[in-house]
């Protein structure tokens, strides 16, 4: 029988539980491989091992799935939309086609990433069990014969089976049935057991009362955090990723992950960043057990500082940049470096704001305007051909008499990168109108050939 | 010590009671004996937040302003926060004014309630030079919470202002807690011998500074290290018209 197939074998008309010789008869030459559900399982676990980058709590979801608890962790990595799309690039890039979903409750989401017609699909943060209603009924992750004695009473979809009374349904289907509906509604709870790596450093709190109040999930963080530098110390260890999972009552997990740009082992600046996330814990009926992993590590040794007698140290700011990363994402905290090129978007590039310092920096003989345009707009101008400024143009529906100007300044087109840019040529001008500001402005193409582009002026600038 | 004048005596009590005097008083002076004049303490008071906008179409572009603080953030020590809600600031420009690669770190910040967070958080660090945020909006609470972060670290605070729409731009009438707030305006540049753009030039109002008067100066945009200069021909102003100046207004 044929367990699954690729892309390929799907197109030339070969389905998933097709009998094996009837697969071979279809396409003569057709590649088989054994079924292998163990290793298959395997890779499946080390999958999720992998997907622990973008989330704390990550359990594969056999035989096909693996699910994530994003709540925490999403905003390192710049929402949840976009970390989505990341995920899916990583995994494009290995190889691996996939689908995702983003949802409420672990059933929505199941759903979602294998019944939705896209292979990104967000449901909106509040909704209801109205989300999968369109979807077929394999859907809810019942047995099939179960989907198929429900087809033949006549319901289709998830959306029919939702509003009909529980007790005959169980009567007749068993309590699997209602279970998944439930779950599907949200009302029933579905912890997810997180996978964990073994060599992990963490240290873990059970508590004999449930607690729930900031003040005092504060204190115990501050009491893990203590014990768990202690740990790293011992290691000669910092970590660059905290993740805080915190059990509740009804066995959900509630996680926090905090992300630093050099490894840390102080007690004080770990606290304050899990602090700062405390409100997007939500301790429901109170929280059982506390874990503290140091998931990502890196050596850090002691190191003998500058004595403040010879020379000035430098202050350490990767402390104010953790906080800031954890608040604003990631991505939104950087340094920009130059990039050998002429064309000015792209001569910016942006790197980590603890980059090692290049000392590098732009030729500086051409001045550059302090705003640059994300697009240059196209502007209106009277102008001499080849190679004179404009003598006045209109940008915004304002006209601008150009008084003063400099240039051309020929910028070629990057041949290496894009065939359409073999021969492109822009010519810049720094253009001063009478009122003194300062555009800069360029003219695509040189002025005598047609190829070199379309001899349209635009505004690329403004200076300061 | 005795105190001269009755006014000095009363400077003192207030400044008494405001607490300033533990503070640390030191200043970044401009390097231009015109402006530093004209500044209490003579210069850019460190530990302290400043306002500066863009006149005319330099309230909704901002480029000049961006300039004025990038030149102010050069002159300081240590690295340069620079928080922003759209990333158009061209890096290159930023370094021809003084400021390296190196040494600014930008925070793009979805909205400007989390640009003066970020801000406020940077201050209150205190290992930064200059902490600088392009905002359109800033309150007297905000701008309380940002002076009381920057006051007791030698951080300059820079509060860029930048509107979607010239009229907005009269909010910048409104009061803050800033000391000092500046508005540059661009005027055409230095004349040359030949065709071409000379040495930007900028009408750099100090519209408002505590225990200090406004003024307004006309002066030569950023050089290489971030210095502004008196453009030559105001320096070499002959001798007879300083003269006559000092006599008409006493």
């Amino acid at each position: 029988m044929v367990w699954a197939a690729d892309a390929a074998a799907l197109a030339v008309g070969i389905r998933v539980g097709m009998q094996a010789t009837k697969a071979q008869v279809l396409v003569p030459g057709l590649l088989m491989m054994d079924a292998d559900p163990v290793a298959d399982a395997e890779g499946l676990e080390r999958l999720a091992f992998w997907m622990l980058r973008f989330a704390p709590v990550v359990a594969a979801d056999a035989p096909d799935g693996i699910v994530l608890e994003t709540t925490g962790a999403d905003h390192l990595h710049g929402g949840e939309e976009a970390m989505l799309e990341g995920l899916i690039g990583r995994l494009a890039m290995s190889g691996i086609t996939a689908r995702a979903a983003i949802a409420d409750t672990w059933a929505a989401a199941h759903a979602l990433a294998r019944y939705h017609a896209t292979s990104i699909a967000m449901a909106s943060a509040g909704h209801d069990a109205s989300v999968a209603a369109g979807l077929s009924l394999e859907a809810l992750r019942i047995m099939p014969a179960v989907a198929e004695g429900l087809r033949k009473l006549g319901f289709r979809t998830i959306g029919d089976l939702l509003d009909q009374p529980r007790a005959p349904l169980t009567l007749r289907f068993g309590h699997d049935l209602a279970r998944r509906i439930e779950q599907m509604q949200g009302t029933l709870a579905e912890p997810i057991e997180p996978v964990r790596p073994d060599d992990v450093i963490e240290v873990r709190r059970a508590f004999a009362e449930p607690i729930g109040a900031a003040e005092t999930i504060a204190r115990y963080i501050g009491k893990l955090v203590t014990q768990l530098c202690a740990l790293l110390e011992e290691h000669g260890l910092g970590t660059r990723r905290l993740d805080l999972i915190c059990q509740r009552v009804d066995s959900r997990a509630q996680a926090v992950r905090v992300g630093m740009a050099a490894p840390v082992r102080d007690t004080k600046r770990l606290t304050r960043l899990l602090c700062d996330k405390i409100e997007t814990i939500a301790p429901g009926f109170g929280i059982e057990v506390m874990t503290l992993a140091a998931t990502v590590v890196e050596p850090l040794e002691h190191k003998q500082v500058i004595s403040s007698l010879i020379e000035e140290s430098t202050p350490d700011i990767t402390g104010l940049i953790d906080v800031l990363m954890n608040r604003v994402g990631e991505r939104a905290i950087y340094r920009l470096a130059p990039v050998a090129t002429d064309v000015p978007e792209r001569s910016v590039m942006r790197v980590a704001a603890m980059a090692p310092e290049s000392g590098a920096s732009w030729p500086g003989h051409w001045p550059r305007p302090s705003r640059l345009l994300s697009r240059p707009e196209p502007v209106e101008t009277v102008a001499l051909l080849p190679d004179h400024p404009p003598a006045s143009f209109t940008w915004r529906g304002i006209r601008r008499r150009v008084k003063r100007a400099d240039g051309p300044e020929r910028v070629f087109g990057e041949w290496w990168l894009r065939d359409a840019e073999m021969v492109a040529v822009r010519d810049y001008f720094q253009c001063e109108d009478e009122a003194g500001e300062r555009y800069w402005l360029y003219r695509a193409g040189d002025g005598e050939h047609a190829e070199t582009g379309s001899h349209r002026w635009f505004l690329h600038g403004v200076f300061g | 010590m005795r105190h001269e004048t009755p006014i000095d005596d009363l400077r003192a009590a207030v400044s008494r009671i405001e607490g300033r005097a533990a503070r640390s008083k030191t200043v970044l002076p401009f390097g231009i004996e015109l402006m530093d004049r004209r500044l209490p303490g003579g210069g850019l008071a460190l530990g302290a937040l400043h306002e500066v906008a863009g006149g005319g179409n330099g309230a909704i572009d901002g480029a000049a302003s961006a300039l004025f603080a990038a030149g102010v953030s050069a002159r300081t020590k240590g690295k340069v926060l620079w928080c922003v809600t759209t990333p158009d600031l061209f890096a290159p420009a930023v370094a021809q004014a003084g400021l390296g690669a190196d040494r600014v770190i930008y925070v793009e910040a979805g909205d400007d309630k989390t640009v003066l967070a970020c801000m406020e958080e940077a201050l209150r660090h205190g290992a930064l030079g200059a902490v600088v945020g392009e905002v359109a909006r800033l309150s007297m609470t905000a701008s309380r919470r940002l002076q009381l972060a920057a006051e007791g670290t030698g951080s300059i605070g820079i509060a860029l202002r930048r509107w979607r729409r010239q009229a907005e731009a009269m909010d910048f009438g409104q009061p803050t807690a800033a000391m000092t707030r500046w508005r540059i305006s661009v005027l055409p540049s230095s004349q040359l011998p030949v065709p071409g753009v000379g040495r930007p030039r900028w009408l750099v109002e100090l519209i408002r500074a505590r225990a200090g008067e406004s003024a307004d100066f006309e002066l030569e945009a950023c050089d290489a290290a971030g210095r502004l200069a008196v453009p030559a021909e105001l320096v070499d102003r002959p001798a007879a018209a300083e003269g006559w100046r000092r006599g008409a207004s006493g």
